[in-house]
């Protein structure tokens, strides 16, 4: 594995997020609307990702995992914080310098059944990006590039000219990655690649990334609602509960030697598929759900749920501290 | 298949259905059988487009057009459900003596009336209680699945519960007739995963308390090794391997259940990279000719061309393999 | 994946070019199965037909009169003649003539309505749904606006400030109706420009244009369709009422809805006069709505799923246990 880029001397991160705060207003609640009612969708995320590496940004629906990733894209605006890009600060970039900055960074979607345009060929879909920046003048001229990049994520060469119908899922998730690598960025953002696809199909998604990133020195934030699939993939991982980061740290610490209570639950909650491990597993089961958060609760977020909650905890929110070498966790008990 | 005189719970033979697309022909079961005992739990395990569901829909009579039941039969306690003579009986059975967990709970909650006016409705309807007795029981449903303070939830519409709650109540609703066979199909999917580990919990701790039969129906090989007693393992609406979960799980005999358990992640085994099966599944409107798998097989030999049926291999366990079955059958 | 694999993605293109006339094809059966929608488009295409070649099969000029022959019933009467099928009017003029050159008027309104009405109620609709905020909210209050104003008082009195001419009853018709489309289009888009493949496009870096006209229009065009030939029913009566009250289409050029106006005053001697313009609208009318319904159902793939597999379903399950017969092996249990 390529792994641990990040830990070489004097590389400065591609993307670096400081302090990132994105509040959304979900209107006002009331008859009269007197009070405004604001999301808390992320608060106060920092990480970088550096040339060539992988940051699996792991957490359940309504974390904040896919704001995060699409603030670093410019699509949601920024409350508070920065961010960075190969230096150059992007936080609040206009309209024209996000469609600039679309070169370098890319998406990657969820659902590769409703992220293709039906009524588009696959070559019109690979060959959008390219035409859009002026890169080619027609389709015709793009003929060719689209072949490559349709070889590249092992697509027959014939499958540009057929309608996103004809493909199974994991044949439009390829599609899904041409498109993204048309424009030959540095950065990919994953928003959950392989959630919606079979079992036997993710490993083909998630080694095919994998040999891209090994190609083209690609660095990827890749963003899961499970830690069982970003484990091959990620070089580190963030995880993230009710729009903090509860946890960032070296992949193979993460599994090895969690240190948050939400990691450890994380953990234990993906069934192992062999019955007599799991029934001899220790579960660490937590109870209830996530704070609404519309209203989240003073002090640490994860207070609701925790089986080591103190006092403390109620009181004040932890911030990530360093544990051990390349193990930060946000946590006033462990 | 079984020796055994004894009658089980549910039993599909043969099972057959046929949707007729514009496209062709989707053969999306073809020639399905399985077998629910008394209180035990069945998971049957396969991607999207093997079938799975399509098999427990034509259990609960949900096969509409364009979709037909071709042929085989389904027997409830030995009775056939798809018997035109016996309707009194299939409405007696559907309902009430096999309930049905959706994935999306959102869809078959109504979302205008309250979780409380829902639930009793069922009980007065079915089970014919008073207004006192549904609401006294209501309670004690969703008391048994661990929702707190029930009185207050009753008077909830679905649209103010999280997912996993309305999950609950789902499973709350389907045990309200007391149901002999529970069938659930990819209950957990659209959850979260610390909340599909409490519904799992729960669901097993349910089965084992009231001893009712479940049918599961997932993708996701943790979720069966956790729940299930027996599994049956489909490839493009067949099925490929049916056994006791521990032994499928410890030595899988078809190809494709090695496969299958060898891409799934696991957090407890470390690997550099992550295991793939080749290729895609199969189209189900022209699906290949013999063994389904053939294509993708790396055991592949000439005789797979030809169509293999189920083969016993001792203890109850089946296999749809030429390779594995001449193997083992010694 | 039935198509012969090709070598290179050129010729693959290649291949694919005709593949517009196959799917036009399987239309053409799928009508054949639906009755009423097979009456409606055949209907329609007479209608057209008849209203193209207008000059060349009407046995009259319409506007000829014939004073000696007044009011003359249609043929299977005794004072009837073959001369004038359906009869004369007042002036002596051939019903059967007006008629067939009346549909000329109404579809040329029809058709010029809804391509004016709806190509700008469409154009607002996609602006205000994708563009939001203060565009939005301009055209929606521009909309109700007009929408709160009663039509047929903005008809009069545009139609008496400017004259009453063919051209202006089809501006004064498209003024009125273009507002529906707007805001069909608009709440489409709302819900459209959520789809992961929208967001896409604007990732990828496509301005606003291009995603409005590539991107959302084309998943538009089945709704659309059928709200645009729903439409063209209702003008075709508008002009109708139009041409009845005066306002419309003025002598000596003919329309269905002049016709019946001037056929009123003799409704008790002449019936015809009435009646035969009456009806050409009303078969109209309801050929476009038969149309309009199979078009429905034609757009909703469900719908049409379990459409064919009704009718197809028997002869496709014998072809399967063919084919299934064929294939078992022997040998097998």
């Amino acid at each position: 594995m390529t792994g641990q880029a990040h830990n070489r001397p004097g590389d400065s991160p591609l993307v670096a997020v400081k302090d990132l705060s994105v509040l959304f207003d979900a209107g006002r609640a009331g008859f009269w609307g007197g009070k405004r009612l604001i999301v808390h969708a992320v608060e106060k995320v920092s990480f970088d990702i550096h040339p060539g590496e992988t940051l699996g940004l792991v957490g359940e629906s309504g974390s904040g995992k896919s704001t995060t990733g699409r603030a670093i894209l410019g699509r949601v605006p920024v409350s508070e914080g920065q961010i960075f890009f190969q230096g150059k600060e992007i936080t609040h970039a206009g309209k024209n310098q996000v469609r600039e900055l679309s070169r370098d960074m890319q998406l990657v979607f969820q659902d590769p059944y409703a992220s293709l345009n039906p009524r588009m060929k696959i070559i019109d879909i690979v060959a959008e990006p390219l035409l859009v920046h002026g890169v080619v003048k027609n389709i015709r001229e793009a003929a060719k590039e689209v072949a490559r990049l349709l070889e590249l994520v092992g697509l027959p060469p014939d499958a540009g000219a057929r309608y996103p119908h004809a493909f199974s899922g994991g044949q439009r998730q390829r599609v899904g990655i041409a498109r993204a690598l048309a424009l030959k960025p540095r950065f990919i953002v994953a928003d959950e690649p392989v959630s919606a696809l079979d079992v036997s199909i993710r490993a083909q998604v998630v080694n095919l990334m994998q040999d891209l990133q090994s190609q083209f020195g690609l660095s990827y934030l890749f963003i899961a609602h499970d830690l069982a699939v970003v484990r091959h993939i990620s070089h580190r991982i963030a995880i993230m509960y009710a729009g903090n980061i509860v946890e960032l740290a070296d992949r193979d610490l993460i599994y090895d030697a969690p240190v948050h209570p939400y990691t450890r639950a994380l953990l234990s909650a993906v069934p192992v598929p062999d019955p007599p491990v799991q029934r001899a597993r220790q579960r660490i089961t937590c109870p209830g759900e996530p704070p609404n958060p519309l209203n989240p609760p003073s002090g640490c977020r994860f207070q609701s749920r925790c089986p080591y909650v103190t006092q403390t905890c109620r009181d004040a929110a932890p911030v990530l501290t360093q544990r051990r070498s390349g193990q930060r966790a946000a946590c006033w008990n462990c | 298949m079984t020796a055994s005189p004894k009658i089980p719970l549910l039993e599909a033979r043969d099972l057959v259905v046929n949707f007729y697309t514009r496209g062709g022909v989707v053969q999306a079961s073809r020639g399905v059988s399985f077998q629910v005992d008394y209180g035990q739990t069945l998971g049957i395990v396969g991607e999207s487009g093997s079938g799975k569901s399509v098999a427990v829909q034509a259990v609960m009579g949900l096969i509409f057009t364009p979709g037909h039941i071709e042929g085989g039969d389904i027997l409830f306690k030995g009775r056939s459900l798809l018997d035109p003579a016996g309707r009194k009986f299939v409405r007696q059975v559907r309902g009430k003596e096999i309930a049905m967990i959706f994935q999306d709970p959102m869809t078959s909650l109504n979302p205008v009336f309250t979780i409380g006016t829902q639930i009793t409705e069922v009980l007065r309807h079915h089970m014919g209680m008073t207004k006192d007795q549904a609401r006294h029981r209501a309670m004690g449903l969703l008391d048994m699945v661990d929702i707190n303070a029930p009185e207050k939830r009753l008077k909830q519409y679905p649209h103010e519960m999280s997912g996993g709650m309305r999950q609950r109540v789902m499973i709350a609703m389907a045990l309200a007739c007391e149901p002999r066979l529970i069938i659930a199909d990819e209950p957990t999917t659209a959850l979260d995963v610390t909340i599909q580990a409490q519904i799992l919990e729960l669901l097993a701790d349910l089965q084992q308390r009231l001893n009712v039969s479940v049918i599961l129906i997932t993708h996701d090989l943790g979720v069966v090794a956790q729940l299930c007693h027996r599994v049956a393992v489909m490839y493009a609406g067949r099925i490929v391997e049916v056994g006791d979960a521990d032994q499928v799980f410890a030595a899988p005999v078809h190809p494709y259940t090695q496969g299958l358990i060898r891409a799934t992640p696991r957090l407890d085994v470390v690997t550099e990279r992550m295991v793939s099966i080749d290729g895609v599944p199969p189209d189900l409107i022209s699906p290949p000719k013999g063994c389904a798998f053939f294509p993708r097989c790396d055991q592949a030999k000439k005789a797979c061309s030809r169509m293999q049926a189920l083969v016993e291999l001792g203890d109850d366990r089946h296999v749809s393999c030429w390779c594995a079955a001449k193997e083992n059958v010694r | 994946m039935t198509q012969p694999r090709t070598d290179t993605l050129e010729q693959a293109l290649a291949q694919n070019r005709f593949e517009w006339w196959d799917s036009l094809r399987e239309l053409g059966r799928e009508l054949k199965r639906d009755k009423p929608g097979l009456i409606g488009v055949i209907l329609i295409t007479s209608l057209v037909l008849m209203a193209v070649f207008a000059p060349y099969i009407s046995p009259h000029d319409p506007s000829a009169q014939d004073l000696t022959a007044r009011l003359a019933p249609p043929v299977w009467y005794d004072k009837g003649t073959w001369n004038h099928i359906l009869g004369t009017d007042h002036l002596g003029r051939d019903v059967l003539s007006r008629s067939i050159h009346g549909a000329r008027v109404s579809l040329w309104v029809g058709t010029a309505v809804v391509l004016c009405a709806g190509g700008f109620g469409v154009v607002m609709g996609l602006m205000a749904g994708y563009l939001g905020g203060r565009t939005d909210a301009f055209i929606m209050r521009w909309i109700d606006t007009q929408v709160a104003f009663p039509g047929l008082l903005l008809a009069l009195i545009i139609l008496a400030v400017i004259g009453p001419s063919l051209t202006t009853v089809v501006v004064v018709l498209s003024l009125n109706g273009w507002m529906v489309y707007g805001r069909m289009t608009r709440s489409a888009v709302l819900s459209i420009r959520q789809s992961p493949y929208v967001e896409a496009a604007e990732v990828v870096g496509c301005r606003w244009p291009r995603i409005l006209f590539r991107h959302i229009l084309p998943n538009l065009t089945s709704p659309l369709l059928t709200l645009a030939i729903l439409e063209f029913a209702r003008i075709v009566l508008a002009e109708a009422a139009l041409s009845f009250l005066g306002l419309g289409i003025q002598p000596p050029a003919t329309s269905w809805g002049l016709d019946v106006a001037m056929g009123k005053n003799y409704m008790f001697m002449a019936w015809w006069l009435v009646t035969i313009p009456g009806c050409a609208i009303a078969v109209t009318v309801l050929a476009i709505n038969l149309v309009a319904s199979w078009l429905r159902l034609i757009s909703d793939p469900q719908e049409r799923e379990k459409q064919y597999a009704r009718h197809m379903a028997g002869v496709m399950r014998k072809n399967l246990l063919a084919a299934l017969e064929k294939e078992k092996p022997p040998e097998a249990l």
